[in-house]
């Protein structure tokens, strides 16, 4: 075990990929001589050289689409989107071209997208969506969003060899926020929902970031016993995870960083509404961003972003009725 | 601009050297194929036995098969919707062709898309999608990865005179160019996108960017298959030594409307019919002809092998509709593309 942070897990995932498969090859704007905008993949260059990782232009439609054309050639690349917000621009290839691809003609596309996403630091309505709903309506793609060191390093390395493409939602404000004992080496984070904390009276749903505004809400919550589920893997979303979850807790509170319409956690309270409504003791509570832009100024951003103090109102409500 | 009627280029007679009569017989093969299987196909498709719309390449015929014909068995292709030969001279049989027209279990995509909306896998060829020219940047990419790992290989794609006016066009001329990479742009001027003529399309001929992005641009007589092939041919050459992409615009007409249900009443009738005098099908048949070739016998072993698709194509079953959610992921091992077939007998060494 090792002590990183959830971005140098993430660039530990990079390098070992990079050290132990050719194909693997990792591109994206200013990702080279910079290192990156964040710098997940500082140094990277003078290790692997300019052939494998990759300064591209600044085109992500052509970042995605030439990604496919490497991987259904053999290659295993691994596309930076500078912010999440810019997967807007190579959507159309993401989601006609590598999405349908194995569908329509039984050719599959290893590719992994990585996205860093999410706000908290005033980055403005283009540099903090969490725009994972876009891609989960397209069938074809995988989206996971690890909230650990240890599953962001678990979930690149299974992405990578997924036969399939996969998006990989990284919060940027966890980047070096969050730090924990990661495995030495290689290993696998199965696309499966993981139990963060134990509990009996209700259970908090959440992913990426918000696990962790989850725990803290509920830490110490008038002494009762609160579960909190990391989703970890948004498609395939862990329907047997949640449903036990929900039959245990009987009191579900889903949170959502991204905007409350169709987020992941609309799919979450579909599920729970359709298969755990027998289970239930409350109404299913969403806790999201409402349905704006991110806006830049904190008190503005502070006000739409779920708060630990919003989470715990709504557990507590939850748990009195 | 390359409007309306481009001359005849000298392209035929440079090809000649490259090509034997054995070559120049299955190129004229391929586009008969091309032909009479889209006749019949539309024919399917008035009976109501293909679904959907129907969208063919008629008169187009020789951008497909003499580009398609230059290129080699490990090479790989992205071919667009009027570019039937290239499939079929990369290997994909008349019966599968017409089984995909019609949604059968064993078309190439058994039944999950349209129309000539596939890539054979295992013969080295990526499915176009709708969005145009979306696959400009799949080919680039998979030159991309022909040049990191140092193979002699190259890719090719075609897209159309429309396709110039989208965003990814640009993005993939710029990123080839920057790259320099083996891969071949054929820009397939058929005149109209649709409705839209070239001059509502762009004001300078896209031909010409090619020099902007750093690499070769030249315009081909698209319904010459000869000129095609010789100028696809040196662009391999010139890509596998080194030399980057190349964009090559081939200069036709569609000869029929965007799909079955266009009558086309925007296309003036004397620009049809002066198209229709320079047919590629009968140029390359006048040709093979004057070299004493029996191309009555050629049409007629053609046409058989049509007949015999067609029965066999019927025959097909339709797709399972318990199987209509499966394959959405690849599970297990992912099988890779495949090589096509060598047909000029340049490659047959």
């Amino acid at each position: 075990m090792t002590t990183l942070t959830y971005l140098q897990a993430i660039s530990a995932a990079l390098r070992d990929e990079l050290r132990a498969d050719e194909r693997v090859l990792v591109m994206g704007e200013d990702i080279g001589v910079f290192g990156g905008a964040f710098k997940v993949t500082d140094g990277f260059i003078d290790e692997f050289g300019p052939d494998r990782v990759i300064d591209t232009p600044l085109a992500e439609s052509a970042i995605i689409g030439t990604a496919i054309g490497a991987a259904v050639v053999g290659m295993r690349p691994v596309c930076e989107m500078q912010f999440s917000d810019f997967i807007s621009c190579g959507f159309d290839q993401l989601v006609n071209v590598a999405a349908k691809m194995h569908y329509r003609q039984s050719l599959a596309v290893p590719l992994v997208v990585r996205l860093p996403s999410g706000g908290g630091f005033s980055g403005g309505p283009f540099h903090s969506q969490n725009p994972e709903a876009w891609l989960m309506h397209a069938p074809g793609i995988k989206v996971v969003a690890p909230s650990t060191a240890s599953d962001a390093k678990g979930l690149l390395h299974a992405a990578i060899h997924d036969p399939n493409p996969v998006c990989f939602m990284e919060h940027k404000h966890l980047y070096r926020r969050v730090k924990d004992d990661v495995p030495e080496g290689v290993f696998e984070t199965p696309f499966t929902a993981r139990i963060a904390r134990p509990g009996t009276d209700l259970v908090v749903i959440a992913y990426g970031a918000m696990v962790h505004v989850a725990l803290e809400a509920t830490e110490d919550l008038e002494g009762t016993s609160v579960e909190v589920l990391d989703l970890r893997s948004l498609v395939p979303l862990d329907r047997a995870a949640i449903l036990d979850s929900v039959a245990r807790c009987s009191k579900v509170v889903i949170l959502d960083e991204a905007n409350a319409t169709c987020a992941a956690g609309a799919q979450v309270a579909a599920l729970i509404a359709q298969f755990g409504f027998e289970d239930l003791d409350g109404p299913v509570v969403r806790v999201a961003t409402p349905d704006v832009p991110i806006p830049f100024s904190p008190p503005l951003e502070q006000a739409v972003l779920p708060s630990v103090d919003r989470v715990r109102e709504a557990c507590r409500e939850l748990l009195a009725y | 601009m390359a409007t309306g009627m481009a001359e005849p280029t000298a392209g035929g007679d440079a090809a000649v050297g490259h090509l034997k009569l054995e070559d120049r017989i299955w190129l004229l093969r391929a586009m008969l194929l091309m032909r009479g299987l889209e006749e019949r196909a539309m024919n399917l498709y008035r009976q109501g036995k293909v679904p959907g719309s129907f969208y063919d390449g008629y008169g187009q015929e020789a951008v497909s098969a003499g580009a398609a014909f230059a290129m080699a068995p490990e090479d790989r292709l992205c071919i667009l919707h009027r570019d039937l030969a290239a499939h079929i001279i990369r290997g994909v049989t008349p019966t599968r062709i017409l089984a995909q027209y019609m949604g059968r279990e064993t078309g190439i995509t058994r039944g999950r898309d349209g129309n000539v909306h596939f890539g054979a896998r295992e013969l080295g060829c990526v499915g176009m999608v709708s969005m145009l020219p979306d696959m400009m940047l799949v080919a680039t990419g998979m030159a991309m990865a022909f040049k990191l790992r140092g193979e002699r290989r190259c890719a090719l794609t075609w897209f159309g005179d429309g396709s110039t006016s989208r965003g990814d066009f640009h993005e993939a001329m710029n990123w080839a160019g920057v790259q320099k990479l083996p891969v071949i742009f054929v820009l397939e001027n058929n005149q109209y996108a649709y409705s839209t003529p070239l001059e509502k399309q762009f004001a300078v001929d896209p031909v010409e960017r090619a020099a902007a992005y750093g690499f070769v641009g030249l315009t081909v007589d698209g319904n010459d298959v000869e000129a095609m092939f010789e100028a696809t041919r040196a662009a391999r050459e010139r890509a596998l030594e080194g030399g980057g992409p190349t964009l090559i615009e081939a200069v036709t007409m569609r000869m029929h409307g965007h799909a079955a249900h266009d009558d086309m009443k925007y296309v003036p009738k004397e620009q049809v019919e002066q198209w229709r005098k320079r047919d590629p099908v009968e140029r390359q048949e006048g040709r093979l002809a004057a070299l004493g070739v029996d191309v009555e016998a050629l049409r007629a072993s053609v046409a058989a092998e049509i007949e015999a698709a067609t029965e066999d194509a019927l025959a097909a079953p339709m797709p399972d509709p318990d199987t209509a959610t499966d394959g959405v992921f690849c599970v297990g091992e992912a099988e890779p593309l495949g090589d096509g077939i060598a047909r000029w007998s340049g490659f047959q060494l």
